[in-house]
Formats: structure tokens, sequence, C-alpha cells
């Protein structure tokens, strides 16, 4: 696996540095995610792991005053050129958040809304696409009675199915969860993670989590970040068992965060 | 401390509050029988002349007789005519503020030319639009010349409102919208305004009840002070509901004889911004149940 190392990859880092106005999150992050993988990022609170992932898909485009230095290599293409369009980048990198955010639209607009939008489906096709990405999601067998139903009624651990069907209805390459089971209760915790398993099949998978045993039964490989930097970077059995920088233990085993 | 003097302290803190409340509860009612004395002034004055021969007839014998249809329809013409201008403009340009324009100076700016605008007495758009839409733009008195110059008296509060709206939109649908790689039209187009319509809606029907019992910006710009036949196309003057009593009530030569149909014009102008409002009311409420977030 270590070899073939720079086949799967799909999306990296180059020396990236990310400024808010005047402060400095991110410094000289350079980082590989490879294909179909399921990646991990850990840290204390405000290290920058949000940062990073929202760097991956331009979203984070929408601050004011935020500024971008390095490349993001996605496929060999960089995604900060002025060239490339990041409403495009977004329909390939998908995000879901940490707060559950289902429109206040049917479950089945919620699902189509994307696809309809952006002319990646035909009309006809659009309920087979909802039905294989809530499938996908595994709600299927909890909403297939009740499409028309606006989403705001779905419980918190549905609702964040749903977000996920969502963003697998655009078949996106790359999908970003920034802390998806924060809000969620142990029974929806262990379905998200069970799904992200079987999604790691078709999509690659990019995951920030605080819940320590959480990175290390879903993840291939973990970064941990300290204050904007990227302290480790290894396969997760390593990083949980043995990692090479003393800081990352001290983390790992909760002496300090 | 000891007990005694604490409870003291409480006692008068009790007694503060309750004169402070009291206060407050004599004002609100003050304020309230206030504005029914008004109403019931109106009512009381204005009821007997309302028929529905009133309603539906045009005044004759010089305005003594007769009814005011002519106003009432040329007050809808013209509050229909203003929302018509005013809204999509205004809806457009709290867009731009709040979606699009970088937040800085100039958008500050701006948001302080639309609040002075909003301040400026409703006698100076009047005056506007006689020197802009009458006269410069040869729309002469007409509905076109007096809907625009009332469009623009509530432009300011349809911009405020819609912004206020825009603003209320929670940035977490605008984000999931973006994050499916969604444009930024779209998402606002199909995403940020249909959630923010319902306040619109609300600020903006509010905004132009207000307009409807204007005088001041109608008088040099669309009022006519009697026209018995009905306006044929948007360049012909009409009579207007508020016009109408300032001209009873001030003009004629039967002021104390047309006393009656002055109040019974008042109240038909009281009840139909009511109505308005009444509306506005209704719809906020209506989609407040529907929305869920
Ligand atoms: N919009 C913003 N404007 C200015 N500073 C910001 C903004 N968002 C984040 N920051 C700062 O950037 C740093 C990194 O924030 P980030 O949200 O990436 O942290 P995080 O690792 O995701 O933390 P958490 O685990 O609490 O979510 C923090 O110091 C934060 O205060
Ligand atoms: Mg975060």
């Amino acid at each position: 696996m270590e070899n073939d190392h720079f086949d799967t990859e799909i999306i990296k880092t180059k020396n990236v540095n990310f400024y808010y106005g005047a402060f400095k999150a991110l410094t000289d992050i350079t980082m590989n995610f490879e294909k179909r993988n399921v990646t991990a990022l850990i840290g204390p609170s405000g290290c920058g792991k949000s940062t990073l992932l929202r760097l991956l898909n331009r979203m984070n485009d929408l601050i004011a005053g935020a500024r971008v230095e390095g490349e993001v290599l996605f496929e060999g293409m960089n995604i900060y050129d002025p060239e490339v369009d990041p409403v495009e980048v977004r329909r390939r990198i998908g995000m879901v958040f940490q707060k559950p955010n289902p429109f206040p639209k049917s479950i089945f607009n919620n699902i189509t809304y994307g696809p309809r939008l952006t002319g990646t489906a035909n009309k006809s096709d659009l309920e087979a696409l909802a039905e294989q990405s809530l499938k996908q999601a595994v709600l299927w067998d909890e909403v297939k009675d009740i499409l028309g139903r606006s989403a705001m009624t779905l419980s918190g651990g549905q609702q964040q199915r749903l977000c996920i069907a969502r963003a697998l209805a655009m078949k996106p390459d790359i999908l970003l969860m920034d802390e998806p089971t924060s809000a969620l209760d142990p029974i929806s915790t262990a379905k998200i993670e069970e799904l992200i398993d079987e999604l790691k099949k078709t999509y690659t998978i990019i995951i920030v989590t605080h819940n320590m045993q959480q990175a290390a039964r879903i993840s291939d490989k973990t970064g941990f970040f300290y204050i904007g930097k990227l302290i480790e970077y290894n396969a997760t059995e390593k990083i949980f068992t043995n990692p090479d920088v003393k800081q990352t233990e001290d983390y790992i085993t909760g002496r300090f965060g | 401390m000891t007990r005694q003097t604490v409870s003291g302290a409480m006692k008068r803190r009790y007694l503060k509050q309750h004169l402070f409340f009291g206060a407050v509860r004599l004002s609100a009612i003050i304020l309230t029988l206030a504005l029914g004395g008004i109403l019931f002034y109106i009512i009381v004055n204005g009821i007997q002349v309302i028929s529905w021969e009133f309603l539906t007839s045009p005044p004759t014998d010089s305005m003594t007789k007769g009814g005011i249809m002519p106003a009432i329809l040329g007050t809808l013409y013209l509050t229909l005519g203003a929302i018509t201008v005013a809204l999509p403009l205004g809806v457009v340009a709290a867009i731009y503020l709040t979606e699009y324009a970088k937040q800085g100076r100039i958008v500050r700016a701006i948001r302080v030319g639309v609040n002075c605008l909003a301040g400026v007495p409703s006698v100076v758009f009047g005056l506007f639009g006689l020197g802009f839409f009458v006269v410069f733009l040869k729309f002469g008195s007409s509905i076109l010349a007096g809907a625009l110059t009332l469009g623009i008296l509530i432009l300011p509060t349809i911009i405020g409102a819609s912004e206020e709206a825009l603003k209320g939109v929670p940035q977490t649908f605008r984000e999931a919208s973006l994050a499916l790689g969604v444009s930024k039209w779209l998402t606002i187009w199909k995403i940020v305004l249909p959630n923010a319509l319902p306040g619109i809606l609300t600020g903006s029907i509010l905004g132009i009840g207000r307009a409807a019992g204007e005088t001041a910006p109608i008088m040099f710009t669309a009022a006519a002070f009697f026209t018995a036949k009905l306006p044929g196309s948007i360049f012909d003057e009409v009579m207007a509901l508020p016009y109408h009593v300032y001209v009873l009530a001030t003009a004629g030569t039967h002021i104390e004889e047309t006393r009656p149909i002055q109040f019974g014009t008042v109240l038909v102008l009281v009840a139909l911004v009511l109505g308005i409002d009444l509306i506005a009311i209704i719809i906020r409420s209506y989609m407040r149940r529907k929305k869920r977030w």
C-alpha cells in the first residue's frame, strides 16, 4: 500500500498558508489525500481543521478577507488557479457540515436540488437518483414513504444522513465532512460511521473529528494539527499505537488538548 | 446585614418596580385610549354616510352629494402602481446590498443615504415628482407620475424590509447550496429569496399601507380636484382618497356642508389602510407557521 501512494492520490495541498485577514490560520500545509480512503483530521479546537477542509472545496471563498497561499492540486490541477470556477470545484468536492442543514423543502426536493439546478441529471432520472442516494446514505427505508414531507420534520440523525445523501446525489469525487456526528446520539453516530465505511468503496472521504475512537475506527490515515501546523500525518494505526511525535501522543492520550 | 434590613431593601425594590410598571402601564393605556378615541370619532361621524351608493358612485352637486368611487379607485391604482414599481426595484437593491456588494464604506454610505431618504418629508417627494416625472419627463399629472412618486417614497421602506428579511435567512442555507456546486445567483434565486419572501412582503405591504394615505406626494403629480370620468390610461389624472378629504375640508365653498362626506371618506381610507395592514399580518402569521427554522 505504501508504494502506490502516488497513483492513488486525488487531492493534495502544497505549502499552503491560509490567512483570515492578518491572522494566519494555517502554516505550510503539505498533505496528500488518497483515493477511496478515509482521512481523519484531528487536533485541539481552533487548530485549523475546518479551515483546511473548507479550503479544499473553496468554501473559504465566502469569507471576506480570507487569503490562500500555495497550491491545492485536485487531480493535478490547482483549484486556486484564477481560471478555475469555484462552483465547478464544489460540484466535484462535496461537503457535509457539522450541524445538519437541510433546506426547508421536502425530502425529495432536498436530494434533487443540486442535480436539478446544475443540470447533472435528467428530469426523468431524478426519482431513481433520489432513491439511489438515499439508499447509499442508509436512509431509504426510513423515508421512502414520506418523500414529500418537509425535511425539517426528520430527526437530527436522519437530517444528517439526508445531507449526506444530498451531497452524494451530485456524484462528487471527494466528500468532506466536518464533525458530521458531533450533534448526534450514539446510535445515529454508529449509523453514519457504518455508512462512511461503505462509502469509501466509491468515494474519497476527508473527515474532521474530535472523537479519537471515531478517528481510530473509521480512518485509514490521520493528520494531527496543532495551532495551524500539521504535526504528524501517518497511517491511523500508527498514529494511535506508536506515533512519531511526542505531541501527537500527548494529544491522543488526553494529556493536553 | 440583618434579616430586617434585607427585607426592607427588598420591599423598597419591590415598590420601585411596582411604580415603574405602573407608569408603563399607564402610558400604554393613554396611548390605546388616544388611538381608540380617534378611531371611534371617525367611525361615529363617518358611518352615517357610508352606503353601497356612497362607495360606488361619483360625487355630484359640486361634490356636496354623491359618492367617492373615483377616489377609491384612484387610490387603489396609485398604490398598486407604486408597489409594482417599487417592489422589484427595492428587492433587487436589497439583494445587491446584502448578497453582492463588498461590505465596506460604499455600502455603508448607500445605507445611510437610504435611511435619510426614509426621513425626508413626503412633500419633498411630491415636489420631486412634479419636477421630474410631471414636467421633465412630460408625464403630466397622471397615474404614472403619481405611482412613480409614491414608489420612490416607499422605496427606502422596501429596501430596509428586504434587507432585514434577506439577512434573516440562515447562512447555513447559503452554504449548503453553494457546497453542492450551485452558483451564487441560483442560490439566491432558489433558496435565499423564497425564504426571505414573507418578510419582504410583510414589510413592503406595511409600507404601501402608509403611502396610500399620503396626500403630499400625489397632490402635484396625480390627484385631480374632481373628475367624474374614470381614468382611461395611466396618463390620466385620478381622484384619490386623501386628496379628496383635503379638498373638501379646505378648498370648497361648502366645507361645513360636506363634513359627513369628509368623515365618510376618512373612514374608507382608514379601513383601506387597516385592510392592507391586515393582509400583511395574515401573510406573516401564515408564513411563520410554515417556517420551521
Ligand atoms: N471566519 C473567520 N474569521 C477569522 N478567524 C477565523 C474564522 N474562522 C476561523 N477563524 C480562526 O481560525 C482558527 C482556526 O479555526 P478553525 O475553525 O479552522 O478551527 P478548528 O480546528 O476547526 O476548530 P474546532 O475544532 O473548534 O472546530 C481559529 O483560531 C479561529 O479563531
Ligand atoms: Mg471546526
